[in-house]
């Protein structure tokens, strides 16, 4: 039982980590319809931000985490500026080949640049350990649960309620009829992405405190657990991409402490199958016809 | 107040419209009348900005709209009820008619706005809270024309208001629409349910296979015995 809840505490982090991404994922498909398969690749970026801030520039941890947030937010409209934005027309299989190809780029470019090495990340916050009934939490694990509670609030009240907010479901919705109102679709499209990596750039420096370590392709198996935690949630739901995540999390860190650590990804895959093949909406996905 | 000259629009190869000339003057409800496949709503949607248009001119108020996009020719004064209603889903009625107010800055007006649009269309107000896909069709068409309207727009763009709908609730959209003529707006309707449309019309024009066949006064077009001719899309 102690064994179970000291995991579930690990799993809550790692699935807070995995939110923080999902959330980008689902937001920016439920706009464009693109799975943005360089999302992992941002949030390393986010990471690699944070580590030079806080060794070149000194900040502190609220400092690297407000800056990486915002150097992401710019590298996402970039992203999407550059690599998507001649797309909007195309076929889907382009702009998915596309995704995958900004990610080799990412990945490789950083390789050539910083070198591939694994770097530590330093650690900003001295690691502080509580421990309540023979459970273990970490300063870090909770400041991670906090930090990721407090973005999603943020989020969800951006999203519920300002006009931008507003706009973003509407152009999600009905692209035509938002524009329409006189809403400006890149302009909201372009917004997206900002907010989506900005809390991949937030995530990028959290994981670098609880993991000590940062290197280039850090990004890509975290990039596809949380995409598979959007899709267990339900594409284009917010609460559902939270949910996904939290459950991805759990569930790998069961399957470290009952000793099928090297089985880990592969039960997340399957978690992916069976959800696809039973619930192809996801958790909180859309399932209601389209009323014509 | 808005002049067509010489449009013409293309899909590809497909040309959907030919040479079109019409114009709408301040204060009229103007109607375009076709079957299906005419090239009625590709002609809405290039005023809109959705749609490029091939050639020709569109001038509103002695300005050309050709190059503009879709939220500038909002900010013009120029709203579209798009055909098939399309409300926004999952989100409230009360967010439908904010987002129709997307472009207005001040607050005070968007209220006064509001609570003119809540006594056009009582049913809304009632239902301001319920989400906006559980409406039915007639009230989900009352909701769009409420939305349009929340832009304050001096021309109104309708393209099919009553289609698909019941009986009772076409009589209710034809009215809706007069009343919104009488209280300023200058209405461009659509419709392929042409008696409606002309016995409400100031002026019409009959459009088949992309070109405009005949026109003249609302009255004077219900009475042409060519006009069923054409609105069955046979060529004339």
């Amino acid at each position: 039982m102690q064994i179970f809840m000291q995991q579930l505490i690990n799993g809550l982090s790692l699935g807070s980590i995995y939110a923080l991404l999902a959330l980008g994922y689902t937001m920016i498909y439920g706009i464009v319809k693109i799975i943005h398969f360089a999302h992992g690749d941002v949030y390393m970026l986010g990471a690699f931000f944070g580590y030079y801030t806080i060794n070149v520039w000194h900040f502190n941890f609220i400092m690297a985490l407000f800056s990486s947030m915002i150097f992401c937010a710019l590298v996402g409209m970039l992203i999407e500026f550059v690599a998507y934005r001649p797309l909007r027309h195309s076929s889907r299989i382009a702009v998915l080949i596309t995704a995958i190809g900004v990610s080799y780029f990412l990945e490789n470019g950083m390789s050539v640049l910083f070198s591939g090495d694994t770097r530590d990340f330093p650690q900003v916050i001295k690691q502080v350990n509580y421990e309540w009934f023979g459970i273990r939490v970490t300063n870090v694990q909770l400041l991670i649960f906090v930090t990721t509670i407090i973005l999603m609030i943020v989020l969800q009240l951006i999203v519920k309620k300002t006009k931008m907010g507003r706009a973003m479901r509407a152009a999600a919705a009905d692209p035509v009829a938002a524009e329409l109102m006189g809403i400006n679709i890149n302009g909201t499209i372009s917004f997206v992405f900002a907010i989506g990596s900005a809390m991949a750039g937030a995530a990028g420096v959290l994981i670098g405190l609880y993991y000590n370590s940062i290197e280039p392709t850090m990004g890509l198996t975290p990039g596809i657990k949380a995409f598979v935690a959007a899709v267990v949630g339900g594409v284009g739901s917010i609460p559902g991409a939270a949910v996904g995540a939290v459950i991805i999390g759990c569930l790998e860190s069961l399957m470290q402490a009952i000793g099928f650590s090297a089985f880990k990804d592969a039960a997340v895959y399957v978690v992916l199958i069976i959800v696809l093949l039973f619930l192809p909406a996801g958790l909180f996905g859309n399932k209601q016809p389209e009323k014509v | 107040m808005l002049q067509v000259k010489d449009l013409s629009i293309s899909y590809g190869a497909i040309q959907a419209v030919r040479h079109v000339d019409f114009e709408v003057k301040k204060g009229e409800i103007v109607t375009l009348i076709g079957a299906n496949g005419a090239g009625k709503s590709t002609i809405l949607k290039t005023i809109s900005g959705i749609v490029k248009p091939q050639s020709g001119s569109i001038e509103y108020q002695n300005e050309s709209l050709i190059g503009k996009k879709a939220p500038q020719i909002v900010a013009a004064g120029i709203s579209q009820v798009p055909e098939g209603r399309h409300v926004f889903p999952a989100m409230t009625v009360m967010e439908n008619l904010q987002l129709g107010s997307y472009l207005q800055k001040n607050r005070d007006q968007i209220d006064q706005r509001l609570q003119e649009i809540f006594e056009m269309f009582p049913i809304l107000k009632e239902r301001q809270h319920q989400d906006a896909a559980t409406l039915s069709g007639g009230e989900q068409q009352m909701l769009v024309m409420a939305r349009a309207m929340m832009a304050n727009p001096e021309l109104l763009l309708l393209d099919e208001p009553s289609m698909g709908l019941a009986p009772i609730y076409i009589q209710k959209v034809f009215d809706i629409i007069q009343k919104i003529n009488a209280q300023g707006t200058t209405i461009l309707l659509i419709e392929q349910n042409a008696h409606q449309a002309l016995s409400i019309a100031d002026r019409g024009y009959v459009i088949a296979s992309g070109e405009i066949q005949l026109s003249g006064s609302g009255q004077t077009l219900l009475n042409d015995p060519k006009v069923k001719r054409a609105y069955l899309g046979e060529s004339a």
